[in-house]
């Protein structure tokens, strides 16, 4: 069964690359667990929320096209993973592994929907 | 929701005695059946089958000499036909017994003798942290304490479509996110096991102090919640915190029948008549309490049975052993720090060393905002006022609580000693 991670940091005043407390070490030793454990299907990392472009289509077909959002709420989403795992419990032990899941981040787990 | 039981009043006897063996035995053979097959609603509908085919089939042939095995074979053969019928849906469950099996595989069917207990996983997917807390007591309510939904909502004084929605909510999280059905392990167990105890205790918590409505105590709500921590305690006979559990909920229960006056209205404990303390409950929970306070640190639940226990070993409230209740109450705030336990120790520390001591305490508690609308710290503080002579103080403090209590049964209480306080020479 596929689960996304959702993975929110929490929004800093300051922008500082390391403010949500994990190191970069901390990353790529989870990235490393979860391709050695052969649970990995997909996975990004982000790039800066003021990057962000929104597109809207009306009613008309007519395009709108604005800078942001920029955060509104404390956390923001800062990358993900899809992994494949037996149940809601295995892919709640990889979350709570994640370095975003702790020093104020989160992690919102979804199951991927079947069809 | 289907229901076969709800449909239709219980016609004769046997039907009747059919019902209570349905009941014991709908929890063990629902897990069984989830085991076995992997999805909760694939064995409520065979249960519920099984249980129509033997509310036919047992008042003309008797009831079997293995009820549990009639309703397991019955239950599975109905499962197996209806996965024959769908094969779309057999292609589903069968990967998902594939996957479930990558975590652990299911053991051989057995035959209907012997089933094996297999209602602790149901324990831990029902409390699964993941399901909304308010969803948690109605599903355990619903697949172990073998309740009819009508009964469920009755319990909870809901409407039935609100615990119908609340029920349909968990288990389409249980399927579609899939919540496995599991015990944790030994490693997990620590973590998990509270909340399995908190839904059994929040489901007697309810039964006992109803929340709202016109009766005190909902005694069918707080009976489940015991017969449900029975199961857990033969389930977990190494788990002091069950043992915790079940001797809390024994030796406050214990004590129903003084709980409530004449007119229904509340008896507090320093005034109940004793006598009608039910002893024999007494002594089962005593005989427990040894089991939750050794063999490592005490928790919260046996540490809470211990001073029930000491109430209900005293004779009256004179010769109550305040001193190691309030010693106990320090032992739970350590544990579990929370402005209610500190009212309740306040409550000891005034009967160890006079009312002014424990009002002090009380006060001191004035600015935390849960205590604002909670009745018992206004009752308490009421009657400390009382019984130092501060009577115009108390009036207000009993009106304040008066204003709070959600039950007719408390507001009489209330309404009765703010009475006596504001005209002593009736009282």
């Amino acid at each position: 069964m596929k689960y996304m991670l959702l993975i929110h940091t929490a929004a800093t005043q300051s922008d500082a690359p390391t403010s949500d407390g994990c190191e970069v070490e901390d990353w790529m030793a989870y990235d490393k667990a979860v391709q050695e454990a052969g649970i990995f299907v997909a996975g990004h990392s982000l790039a800066d929320l003021t990057t962000a472009t929104t597109v809207r289509v009306g009613p008309g077909g007519e395009r709108t096209v604005t800078d942001g959002p920029f955060a509104e709420t404390r956390e923001i989403l800062g990358g993900y993973y899809v992994i494949d795992v037996p149940d809601l419990d295995v892919a709640l032990d990889w979350a709570a592994r994640c370095p975003g899941a702790h020093a104020g981040g989160s992690i919102v787990v979804r199951p991927v929907a079947e069809f | 929701m289907r229901d076969p039981r709800a449909d239709r009043p219980a016609e004769t006897g046997a039907r009747a005695s059919v019902e209570a063996i349905f009941r014991e035995e709908h929890g063990r053979l629902l897990a069984a059946l989830v085991r076995r097959f992997g999805d909760l609603d694939l064995a409520e509908e065979v249960a519920s089958e099984a249980v129509e085919a033997a509310l036919v089939r047992w008042p003309v042939d008797g009831v079997p000499p293995n009820p549990g095995g009639w309703l397991m074979t019955t239950a599975r053969r109905r499962a197996v036909d209806r996965l024959r019928r769908d094969k779309a849906y057999a292609a589903r469950l069968a990967i998902l017994q594939v996957e479930a099996d990558r975590a652990e595989p299911v053991p051989p069917a057995e035959a209907g003798d012997g089933l094996p207990d297999e209602r602790l996983r149901l324990f831990f997917t029902c409390s699964h942290p993941a399901l909304s807390a308010e969803d948690r007591g109605a599903l355990m309510l619903r697949c172990l304490g073998g309740l009819t939904t009508p009964e469920v909502a009755r319990a909870f004084l809901v409407p039935p479509a609100t615990v119908a929605k609340r029920i349909v909510r968990a288990k389409k999280k249980i399927s579609q996110a899939r919540i496995p059905f599991r015990v944790p392990g030994p490693d997990e167990l620590p973590e998990r096991l509270p909340g399995v105890l908190q839904v059994v205790y929040s489901i007697f918590t309810e039964g006992y102090a109803a929340s709202a409505g016109p009766d005190l105590q909902r005694l069918d709500l707080a009976e489940e919640a015991i017969r449900l921590a029975r199961i857990l305690r033969r389930l977990l006979p190494a788990e002091r915190e069950v043992a915790g559990l079940l001797a809390l909920m024994l030796l406050i229960h214990a004590r129903r029948a003084a709980r409530t006056g004449t007119g229904g209205e509340l008896v507090l404990l320093d005034e109940q008549d004793r006598g009608r303390w039910d002893r024999a409950m007494i002594e089962e929970g005593l005989a427990l309490v040894p089991a939750a306070l050794t063999g490592g640190p005490p928790g919260p639940y046996g540490v809470q049975a211990a001073i029930a226990a000491l109430h209900d070993e005293a004779a009256d409230v004179a010769t109550t052993d305040w001193p190691q209740i309030v010693a106990l109450y320090d032992v739970l705030l350590a544990l579990t720090p929370s402005p209610i336990v500190e009212v309740n120790r306040a409550a000891a520390v005034a009967l160890r060393d006079g009312p002014a001591a424990g009002l002090a305490l009380l006060d001191a508690l004035a600015a935390e905002p849960r205590l604002r609308a909670y009745t018992p710290y206004a009752t308490a503080r009421a009657d400390l006022l009382e019984r130092l002579g501060r009577r115009a103080e108390a009036a207000a403090a009993y009106r304040q609580a008066l204003a709070l209590a959600g039950t007719e049964p408390e507001r009489a209480h209330l309404r009765r000693r703010l009475a006596a306080l504001e005209s002593p020479g009736e009282a």
